[in-house]
């Protein structure tokens, strides 16, 4: 690898981490404005001009905050807890496809960090070490009730992510590949040999099980058991304070942001837009591909948007409740497709 | 047992059908009700929230706030010192000394007695509006605002140069 190379790989893990932060920054901000907006009231709107300055001052009271390690906890784990969910939520990032090759003079600047063959086991590993930093920072902090929210978290991510594998399964069946960005560059355009190139139109029910999956697997309501202040007081993070807290809660926004991105990626065509050939041939291949990404980011605050749409519109399952979906409608629903989508492949598309 | 009125509706609970069973349909309608709020808060300034400090709510006519002692139509003070008030408070929150007019005070106070001290605990009254009613001098009436808050206990006590009215010629 030559030293432009390394340069610009740095250049561009640097600009994706930024990113991830300031997105999942204004995320809060977004929740908050539009948790609002969703019931009738205007929001945060004092510290600056509608209140932009809003995650800034949330960050000072964040960093400015007493820091308490309760004398029963498990000094060590109590912090790797909350350091271990932020550095999974930020590394996952790594191999989603954000374009197409840029190409600035002779060198080819591709926009994705690595594009390793395994992208998307990649993406359930990184995930399912998530858990870990909820698991150890409920267990370390010695307190019934983290511990009971850490449990809730584990065996709730472990159930999901059985049908969010299985219902990935039936789309590596199409694509073939397990490659994001392979997966990426099969949807381009919008049309291809008679039906829409997006596998979402592909595979309607499987991107359906998968949002339902990304909802678990992200703590995001009606599936935020692991921090039902109802039952469990604050849940894992009850004995957490100062910016331990900021980072397990700017961790799920991260999670958030990348769980969209994923699903952008895989479902709805990533970088890809209609008409994007006719953009490439008229007003050069570079602007196409900044529109690419710029569409990419669309769609992932879209993803965004419905993530906090769902959160303020319904209640809480009940875990007995969370458990049966998963178990009993879910992964069979997932089976289904696998067959179903094996039949297509071997009889319709030969 | 005969119905009195014809609103009685018996409901019969049967088991859920699929679609309600598989929840979706009721996702999608929940959905769009809480979209329709959302679009009518961004598009339509559907929020209700008055900002406070710099908006305030109107108060209905017979609000009763902060107390005023008034002047007369000469500017002279109406109050005559006779007690009604403080007799008359259920929660006992009226003191008052009385003084008597000297000579060349004319354009200050209407009668010869006057309150030399008048002084309501703002944290003891309760706003009841009855030595508006006790007053024989329609000299107090609850007109003004709300009692702005303070740190110590003394500050609550308002003594004349918070409650009179004040000067005409100002």
């Amino acid at each position: 690898m030559e030293l432009t190379d390394i340069l610009i790989k740095f250049t561009l893990i640097v600009i994706v981490f930024a990113i991830s932060l300031v997105v999942a920054m204004y995320s809060t901000y977004a929740e908050r404005k539009l948790a609002a907006f969703f019931q009738d009231r205007v929001g945060p709107n004092r510290a600056g001009p509608w209140g932009i300055l809003q995650p800034l001052a949330d960050g000072g009271k964040m960093f400015l905050k007493e820091e308490i390690i309760p004398t029963n906890a498990t000094g060590f784990l109590f912090i790797v807890g909350p350091s271990l969910a932020i550095f999974t939520a930020c590394i996952a990032s790594a191999v989603i496809p954000w374009g197409q090759k840029l190409t600035i003079g002779t060198t080819v600047i591709d926009l994705q960090v690595t594009d390793i063959n395994v992208g998307i086991l990649y993406i359930f590993g990184v995930v399912s070490l998530g858990v870990y930093g909820i698991m150890i920072g409920g267990w370390a902090s010695n307190n019934k009730y983290s511990l009971l929210g850490a449990i809730r978290a584990a065996s709730q991510n472990i159930s999901y992510e059985i049908s969010m594998g299985l219902s990935i399964i039936a789309l590596i069946m199409v694509t073939g590949t397990m490659s994001l960005g392979e997966i990426a560059s099969q949807q381009h355009g919008f049309w291809a040999d008679g039906w829409f190139s997006w596998f979402v139109f592909k595979q309607p029910l499987g991107f359906l099980l998968f949002i339902i999956c990304a909802f678990a697997e992200t703590n995001r309501s009606p599936f935020d058991l692991p921090e039902c202040e109802t039952e469990l007081v604050g849940g894992y993070h009850t004995e957490y304070s100062s910016m331990k807290l900021g980072f397990y809660l700017f961790a799920e926004y991260i999670n958030m942001f990348i769980s969209s991105a994923v699903m952008a990626t895989l479902y709805f065509g990533g970088y890809n837009y209609p008409g994007m050939d006719w953009v490439a041939a008229n007003a050069g291949t570079n602007i196409s591909v900044i529109l690419g990404v710029v569409l990419l980011f669309g769609k992932i605050f879209g993803f965004i948007f419905f993530f906090m749409w769902v959160r303020w519109t319904i209640p809480r399952f009940r875990y007995d409740q969370l458990m049966d979906l998963g178990w009993k409608t879910l992964i069979p629903l997932a089976i289904a497709n696998i067959i179903i989508t094996g039949l297509w492949m071997t009889f319709i598309r030969g | 047992m005969e119905p009195l009125s014809n609103k009685r509706k018996v409901l019969e609970s049967k088991p859920l059908n699929f679609l309600e069973r598989a929840y979706l349909p009721a996702i999608v309608k929940g959905l769009s009700i809480t979209m329709k709020h959302f679009l009518k808060v961004v598009f339509a300034k559907g929020d209700v929230t008055i900002q406070y400090p710099e908006q305030k709510r109107e108060f209905s006519e017979n609000f009763r706030g902060m107390h005023s002692l008034k002047r007369d139509e000469n500017g002279k003070e109406r109050c005559t010192a006779c007690g009604l008030c403080a007799l008359s408070c259920p929660a006992e929150a009226i003191t008052m000394t009385a003084a008597e007019r000297q000579k060349g005070e004319e354009h200050l106070y209407r009668e010869e007695k006057y309150a030399a001290v008048y002084e309501i605990n703002m944290l003891r009254c309760i706003f009841c509006g009855l030595c508006e009613e006790a007053c024989p001098k329609e000299a107090i009436y609850l007109d003004g605002d709300i009692v702005p808050s303070d740190y110590l206990r003394k500050d609550f006590i308002y003594g004349k140069d918070k409650l009179v009215e004040a000067p005409l010629n100002q």
